[in-house]
């Protein structure tokens, strides 16, 4: 193996196999909350695993963190916090669901490691505060490594592939990673910084080709307080929009991402790029569907687009859902659980196609 | 039209090699090549009797249309007084006031009527 393949083949990592404790994410569990549902059900119920949803742990404050609002000595607390009641469960191998959180546990065990009079003081902090004993996990995976360990499990299940039913070709897909997934600790990545496999694994897996476009390494723009006070909020699109320009050329059918921030704002920047520059990047004139790769997991594996929480996304994903052969109701796209009726965004060329407004297309 | 958010789209400030114009520094490389040698140590910025004065920065100027990018270097390259101070401190020995003049000859016609 050369190249690329020898590069990935280098940066491996042990993923357990069964009993894992989850930690959720914010941001998802407000912007994608049919993603994790998703990820208990593939594993629990397709997979026969035993994963622990506790409801007691709590944001690993990471976002916080990087804002420079959480103090160093709180964080820690808290993460420790998250590892006691792991500990308390029963469970050794924690699976976390945001890569903000991933990079997080990543960073605060191996401060520990490096300055271990931080672990002592967080032991004492954590004791004081809630009594609890700090025990420190086995492994630490990203819910992206578990559903790439299980990848071929999941293709072998498969009712779908991401193939073009209408023609036959193999769907081109972009894939994002997370720059706290291996970017800060390249080891703690299958595949390392440089060349993540974990989304192209599964991309490889379930039918899909990737998409080398010269800007697949760059970072979508959050950042954080980049985007957090509103003055520096253009470096933030900025980043997004220099993805978009790169990628659209290769006219991919959807992106994927492994990070709750990078999924939100490559759906929802394109939005206001198309608002604020009347442009939009997809090949239809709209925009370019964002996935999470649960949500990927769960067409591939044939579950309904809505109860994926499909729904809830900026770019309208009806154009891939049609590509892939996927049976959908559109009357219930905006109906929530007992067939409630909750309401359905403004009209906007990015989600249902193009308006009175003129705007310019990508090629 | 568009909506206003508050904010805007930032414009990289990435030096973009496939969109940038060499002609004109290549032009001036042709009959000046003792200007590759430059080390860009700023000597002649530092030393500059209009730089004293103004912001007008030589060394920024001849490094930019190298770069391909001369948008406004014209009105720029005005302000020297081709006293030749920068000539004499060049640890290179380049011909900085040529360079400054070559590049007046170059810049001239591409100011808009």
């Amino acid at each position: 193996m050369a190249g690329r393949g020898a590069s990935w083949s280098e940066y491996q990592k042990q993923i357990a196999d069964d009993h894992y404790y989850y930690a959720r994410s914010c941001i998802r569990q407000n912007f994608f909350p049919g993603s994790e549902r998703a990820f208990l059900r593939i594993l629990g119920e397709e997979l026969g695993r035993d994963i622990c949803d506790d409801p007691r742990h709590t944001s690993c404050t990471g976002i916080g963190y990087h804002s420079d609002i959480v103090p160093l000595e709180t964080i820690m607390t808290v993460v420790a916090r998250q590892f006691a009641l792991m500990a308390e469960a029963g469970y050794e191998h924690l699976v976390t669901s945001c890569i903000t959180s991933f990079g997080i546990y990543n960073e605060i065990l191996n401060t520990w490691e490096e300055f271990p009079e931080t672990e002592e003081r967080t032991r004492r902090y954590l004791k004081e505060a809630t009594g609890r004993e700090l025990v420190l996990p086995k492994s630490v995976s990203h819910t992206s490594d578990v559903v790439y360990h299980f990848r071929e499990q999941i293709a072998a299940r498969a009712r779908r592939r991401l193939v073009n039913v209408q023609t036959g070709e193999p769907l081109r897909v972009v894939e994002h990673i997370g720059c706290h997934y291996a970017k800060i600790f390249p080891k703690s990545g299958i595949g390392g910084a440089e060349f993540p496999y974990v989304l192209a694994g599964m991309i490889e897996s379930w039918g899909g080709t990737c998409i080398d476009y010269p800007e697949r390494r760059h970072c979508c723009g959050f950042g954080f307080r980049n985007y957090l006070v509103q003055a520096n909020r253009g470096y933030s699109i900025a980043n997004s929009h220099k993805k978009l320009e790169s990628m659209a050329p290769y006219k991919p059918d959807f992106i994927v991402a492994n990070c709750p921030g990078c999924s939100m704002f490559l759906d929802k920047w394109q939005y206001a790029i198309a608002e604020m520059e009347g442009t939009t990047y997809g090949a239809d004139g709209r925009g370019i569907p964002v996935l999470t790769y649960e949500e990927m997991a769960g067409l591939v594996l044939g579950y309904d687009p809505w109860e994926l929480g499909m729904q809830f996304h900026q770019v309208d994903v009806e154009p891939l859902l049609r590509k892939m052969g996927v049976e959908f109701d559109p009357a219930a796209k905006y109906l929530g659980r007992d067939g409630k009726y909750i309401g359905r965004p403004e009209a906007a060329v990015v989600n249902s196609g193009p308006d009175k407004r003129v705007y310019r297309i990508r090629e | 039209m568009a909506l206003d958010f508050g904010y805007g789209i930032s414009k990289p400030r990435t030096i973009d090699l496939d969109r940038n114009e060499f002609y004109k520094g290549n032009a001036v490389l042709g009959k000046m090549p003792e200007l590759q040698s430059c080390i860009g140590c700023g000597s002649c910025t530092a030393t500059c009797t209009a730089g004293a004065l103004t912001d007008f920065n030589f060394r920024r100027l001849h490094t930019l249309i190298r770069r391909g990018e001369f948008k406004g270097i014209y009105d720029e390259i005005n302000k020297c007084m081709l006293c030749g101070k920068c000539r004499l401190t060049c640890p290179r020995g380049i011909n900085t006031r040529g360079v400054v003049q070559l590049i007046k000859r170059n810049m001239g016609y591409l100011q808009p009527e």
